[in-house]
């Protein structure tokens, strides 16, 4: 009997998204609290917001994302500061702007949690289903197709589809197609994007074994706790005062590396099997033993994958190895000699979408109405995919609406920073967020985020009027304080200086102000409370944008300065429907890559690799030319 | 558009007469010509279009620099729509060189090949039907500019501001390898080990800016071989020319063993004096390598000074030496012309048709004036007029590293105020950009990758 697919309607939204996990899962949110009628998809509903990588949120640029996530209304920092049981500042001995937080999560938590608001957010409905083709019609997206035939009409689809494009398990000699964490793949949703004429690329990430807590001697391995005082993520979250649990470092040896080395003819991706391209900050441990082959040992951390578990997370010794290697080779390792593996470690390859197919809102160019967030435009994390689902929820709905769409410059997020590299500059592994990839890294602090970015998020309106206001007020407190620091004169009296030579400090023979005073490296505001009788009673974080605006003053005027240089050639629109093979006298490697990557703007046009300065110029006059010619 | 940065330029070819057009464009321009222009009669209201006599000055050294004929153009009536100045100067290369440095020092920039008329375009003065030209000159101009970059480019002088950018990608690396990955195992950046990196980085440039400046590496020097048998007094022209006393000058044959070479500038034009051991056969050793290393320059010699003895008869020597560079760009110096001439020109003259030949005396200092013109003519003559673009390119890269060293010494105040990394590590960063532009690369991704290539990451 000839079995027919029978498609029924399943229902009318306005956004349908692919996808719950952390791109997912903000998107959804977003678009929701926008008020549109969205549906989100996962293979599995126990999957949704799923952590199978590493149980930690935050880190230098990760955490400065969730900080900027949060101030513009998603909803990662909320969640990991419900569910975390470690937390950690890092970089505490370098400056402001590249402290971050850093959480171990109780993975589990994390994700019911999301789930839960998920579920009692309206305007959304949570569907365990497959999607296996999205529908398009006139360069319009019209809706998705489920492995169950429903077709679930949509104006706009966003995919976040994470590694389960064609995803492919690797351990050791054995593959099969399988997505995370012994999760289905989605097998079918790339032959669909191929059919649209997309472009996709194949990568590769990894995951390492996981031990049972009662198999580990800790008494070998050093404790690594988490801060006694509890800065939160969210700027909504109030004190926190939590039980933490600790994370255990260790570290491989000869005898592991020997294991390793004995067995690279069976490591996949030294024998060919592999052929995704892996991230470089991620590596597996076969990777760091041969390319460092000088370095005796690697650190390993032992960490906790939650409270209610006693599943430990080994992170650093990620692999591919077969699983009697992955034994022998973690049983080398002092404190995990007895260890049981309850998971293996694993590589997944899986497909993505080449990111110069997509424009700044996360949108195609290709079909109208849809976007897409995460691990399937090529980025690695759950930050980075976090980001970019929030900004694709915002973009779909604003889109919906008709409005103005939300486009992060590089100098003012990190979001920015990352949307624009990968659309721009194109990718050649998975793309991580680095501090150092940010131009404006003084500006774009952790600690700043919600003055940079509650005032979007509340125009875009998923920000409440009293944060907003909340927020305002802080800005204008900073700013009178600064103010009243420049206005008081300290005179050169006798008994001043007296009092400044005791905190080592030079003397002074004109008045100084106390903003001045403050300047001075062996002076902080604390410190010169003896000199400003009249001090308010301040919040601390108020206190903290003072000292710091006040100590890199010179820093954040320069930069602040390039800042306006770059947003003139921002601010320059390139027209969508430019032609550049009328654009005379571009070289042809430079019109091959303008035409690949359609700048929205002259500056984006000068990120890209292959054009110069003088295709620049050219392209300012065809735009003056374009421009005359319209004005006639 | 409108643009508020002031481009200056030199926008008469270089070389061709005396005469040569220092010209400036943007807001500034009537500023920065204020304080460097002295006019012959106090001006009370400038007018536009109007030529008025005067000197530059520097105003630090407070030395004139040339006389000139200064214009103001004001907006909007000029080329580029925006206030304009051209500074017509007579003094040769060198003072239209030190001008323009003098312009870029007190708040303009080197122009952008083509960037005037690109300009007069985007400021509405060249009409729509034009573009396309003014394309062909952006482009025409870009390409040139580049050939002269990447000329000037080879050799030692890209090969040091090659190892400078390196020295401080390590440093970067390390720092940023420190702020992105804490929890390895990366030891700190020592800020002992910054400051003496970055210090070392600083006398590199410190270095380059000076040898800029004397000329000594400047590419496009016109190499220039002295040659002629032994003891016709080589060593005394090359030490008349440079008025210094390098070359061991004595009367034994053979004392210059080692080539020497040393450069001159004549009305702006760099030379490469190479002085040669006496081209002979010879069957001391170390003289001999001499003798084979000035062959093999006479070969890529652009330009050769043949010297002769006006005191002594043409020897069998002479005449193999003339045989050996008749098919060179040669000018013949007669020396020792003070003492009584024993030498027969006319025969020179049939070995050699066609070559100019110069009466000097080394010793003396006689004739080295009009041996300096000669020089001057013949590259003129022979070469063509050189290229503006030469010097703007020398102008650039001694702007960018000037910029590079403020920024390193930046990096250093901000290293003993105690300031975090990542604010030292922007000043090291502007540095690394600055001396990018020289070499035409700057790219953020080779920080990234230089952390990748010297840390084993993976937490």
């Amino acid at each position: 009997m000839k079995v027919i697919f029978m498609e029924y309607t399943a229902g009318y939204y306005d956004v349908a998204v692919v996808g719950a996990g952390h791109a997912g899962c903000e998107a959804a949110l977003a678009s929701a609290r926008l008020g549109m009628k969205t549906v989100v998809f996962a293979i599995n509903l126990d999957s949704i917001a799923l952590m199978p990588c590493n149980p930690s949120i935050g880190g230098p640029a990760k955490g400065h994302l969730v900080r900027e996530i949060d101030a513009l209304g998603g909803q990662m920092g909320i969640n990991i500061d419900k569910t975390f049981i470690q937390m950690r500042m890092l970089n505490t001995g370098k400056g402001p702007a590249v402290r971050a937080l850093r959480a171990q999560a109780d993975k589990k938590a994390y994700q019911f949690s999301m789930k839960y608001t998920l579920e009692k957010q309206n305007n959304l409905d949570v569907v365990q289903e497959e999607v296996v083709k999205i529908l398009e019609s006139g360069g319009k997206v019209k809706g998705v197709v489920t492995r169950t035939g429903g077709v679930f009409y949509s104006k706009a689809v966003i995919l976040t589809t994470g590694v389960y494009l064609r995803g492919k398990i690797i351990i050791g000699d054995v593959n099969y197609n399988g997505g995370p964490n012994g999760l289905f793949p989605a097998n079918k949703l790339s032959e669909s994007l191929l059919e649209l004429g997309f472009e996709l690329g194949r990568f590769k990430t990894g995951t390492p074994p996981r031990v049972h807590k009662n198999s580990i001697d800790f008494s070998k391995m050093i404790e690594q706790p988490g801060d006694k005082i509890i800065i939160p993520f969210s700027y909504t979250s109030r004190k926190i005062e939590r039980e933490q649990v600790s994370c255990w470092l260790t570290y491989s040896n000869k005898k592991t590396h020997e294991i390793i080395m004995e067995n690279l003819h069976r490591a996949p991706l030294y024998t060919g099997q592999i052929q995704g391209v892996g991230p470089r900050y991620c590596p597996s441990i076969e990777v760091k033993v041969v390319n460092f082959r000088e370095k005796e040992s690697h650190q390993v951390f032992v960490e906790p994958e939650g409270i209610n578990t006693n599943e430990m997370y080994i992170q650093g010794m990620s692999t591919s190895l077969p699983a009697d290697v992955q034994i022998k080779m973690i049983r080398t390792i002092p404190g995990l000699e007895n260890a049981k593996i309850m998971r293996y470690g694993y590589a997944i390859e899986y497909d993505y979408v080449i990111p110069t197919q997509l424009s700044l809102t996360l949108e195609t160019r290709k079909i109208k109405g849809l976007f897409m967030a995460g691990q399937i435009n090529g980025t690695s994390g759950y930050e980075e995919a976090a980001a970019q689902g929030l900004v694709a929820g915002i973009n779909a709905a604003l889109s919906i609406k008709g409005k103005d769409p939300l486009i992060l410059k590089r100098s003012d997020a990190y979001i920015g920073v990352l949307i624009d590299d990968i659309i721009t500059k194109g990718i050649e592994e998975p793309y991580r967020m680095l501090t150092s990839r940010a131009e404006y890294r003084l500006l774009l602090r952790h600690d700043n985020a919600d003055l940079r970015l509650t005032e979007i998020g509340h125009k875009v309106g998923l920000i409440d009027d009293e944060r907003y206001k909340k927020t305002i007020k802080k800005r204008n407190m900073i700013q009178e304080e600064i103010e009243r620091l420049k206005s008081i004169k300290i005179t050169p009296t006798e008994e001043n200086n007296k009092i400044l030579e005791e905190m080592g400090s030079a003397k002074i023979n004109t008045p100084f102000t106390l903003e001045e005073l403050i300047k001075r490296p062996e002076l902080d505001y604390e410190k010169i409370k003896v000199f400003d009788k009249m001090r308010p009673d301040l919040p601390k974080e108020v206190i903290e944008q003072v000292e710091i605006m006040i100590s890199y003053s010179g820093y954040i005027k320069r930069q602040i300065a390039q800042v306006e240089s770059f947003k003139k050639m921002e601010n320059k629109k390139i027209p969508k429907d430019i032609n550049y093979d009328e654009v005379y006298g571009l070289r042809t490697e430079a019109r091959q890559r303008l035409k690949e990557v359609m700048p929205e703007s002259v500056g984006q046009a000068s990120r890209i690799s292959g054009v110069n300065p003088a295709d620049i110029s050219i392209l300012l006059i065809y735009l003056e030319q374009q421009k005359r010619i319209r004005e006639k | 558009m409108k643009n508020n940065e002031t481009i200056v330029a030199i926008s008469t070819p270089l070389g061709e007469g005396g005469i040569g057009i220092v010209r400036m464009s943007g807001d500034k321009s009537f500023e920065i010509t204020k304080k460097i222009f002295v006019p012959a009669k106090e001006i009370k209201d400038i007018k536009s279009r109007h030529l008025y006599l005067g000197h530059i000055i520097d105003p630090e050294k407070g030395y004139k620099i040339d006389e000139v004929l200064t214009a103001f153009f004001k907006s909007p009536h000029t080329y580029t729509r925006e206030d304009m100045v051209e500074i017509n100067c007579h003094g040769g290369v060198a003072a239209q060189k030190k001008i323009l440095e003098l312009v870029v020092k007190y708040g303009a920039r080197i122009a952008e090949p083509g960037e005037f008329t690109k300009r007069a375009f985007l400021n509405g003065r060249i009409d729509l039907s034009q573009a396309e030209a003014v394309i062909d000159i952006i482009r025409s101009k870009t390409e040139r500019a580049l050939i002269q970059a990447n000329r000037q480019l080879e050799g030692e002088f890209a090969q040091r501001v090659k190892e400078a950018r390196s020295d401080l990608i390590q440093i970067m690396a390390h720092i940023e390898a420190n702020i992105d990955f804490p929890e390895e195992d990366i030891p700190e950046a020592d800020p002992v080990q910054i400051r003496n990196e970055i210090q070392k980085t600083k006398t590199r440039i410190e270095q380059m800016i000076k040898n800029l400046e004397t000329g000594k590496m400047l590419r496009e020097g016109l190499s220039t071989l002295i040659v002629g048998r032994t003891n016709v007094g080589k060593s005394s022209l090359l030490n008349a020319l440079l008025k210094e006393e390098r070359a061991i000058v004595t009367d034994i044959p053979g004392t210059t063993r080692d080539i020497i070479e040393e450069y001159i500038n004549i009305n702006g034009i760099p030379i490469k004096l190479i002085d040669t051991a006496g081209i002979r056969e010879t069957t001391d050793e170390v003289e001999k390598i001499g003798v084979e290393r000035a062959k093999k320059y006479l070969k890529d010699a652009e330009m050769v000074l043949l010297v002769m003895d006006a005191s002594m008869e043409i020897t069998e020597e002479d005449r193999k030496i003339m045989d050996m560079v008749k098919n060179k760009f040669t000018i013949i110096v007669v020396n020792k012309s003070d003492i009584p001439s024993k030498i027969d020109e006319e025969e020179i003259k049939k070995i050699m048709p066609g070559k100019k030949i110069i009466r000097i005396s080394a010793l003396r200092e006689q004739g080295i004036d009009e041996l300096m013109k000669e020089i001057y003519d013949s590259i003129i003559e022979n070469l063509g007029p050189i290229d503006e673009n030469a010097i703007l390119a020398s102008q650039r890269q001694k702007k960018a590293l000037e910029d590079a060293k403020i920024c390193i010494d930046r990096a250093l105040k901000a290293l003993s105020e105690k300031m975090p990394v990542e604010i030292i590590v922007i000043d090291i960063r502007e540095a690394w950009e600055k001396l990018g532009e020289i070499t035409g690369d700057t790219v953020s991704e080779d920080i990234i990758n230089a952390i990748f290539e010297n840390f084993c990451i993976g937490k």
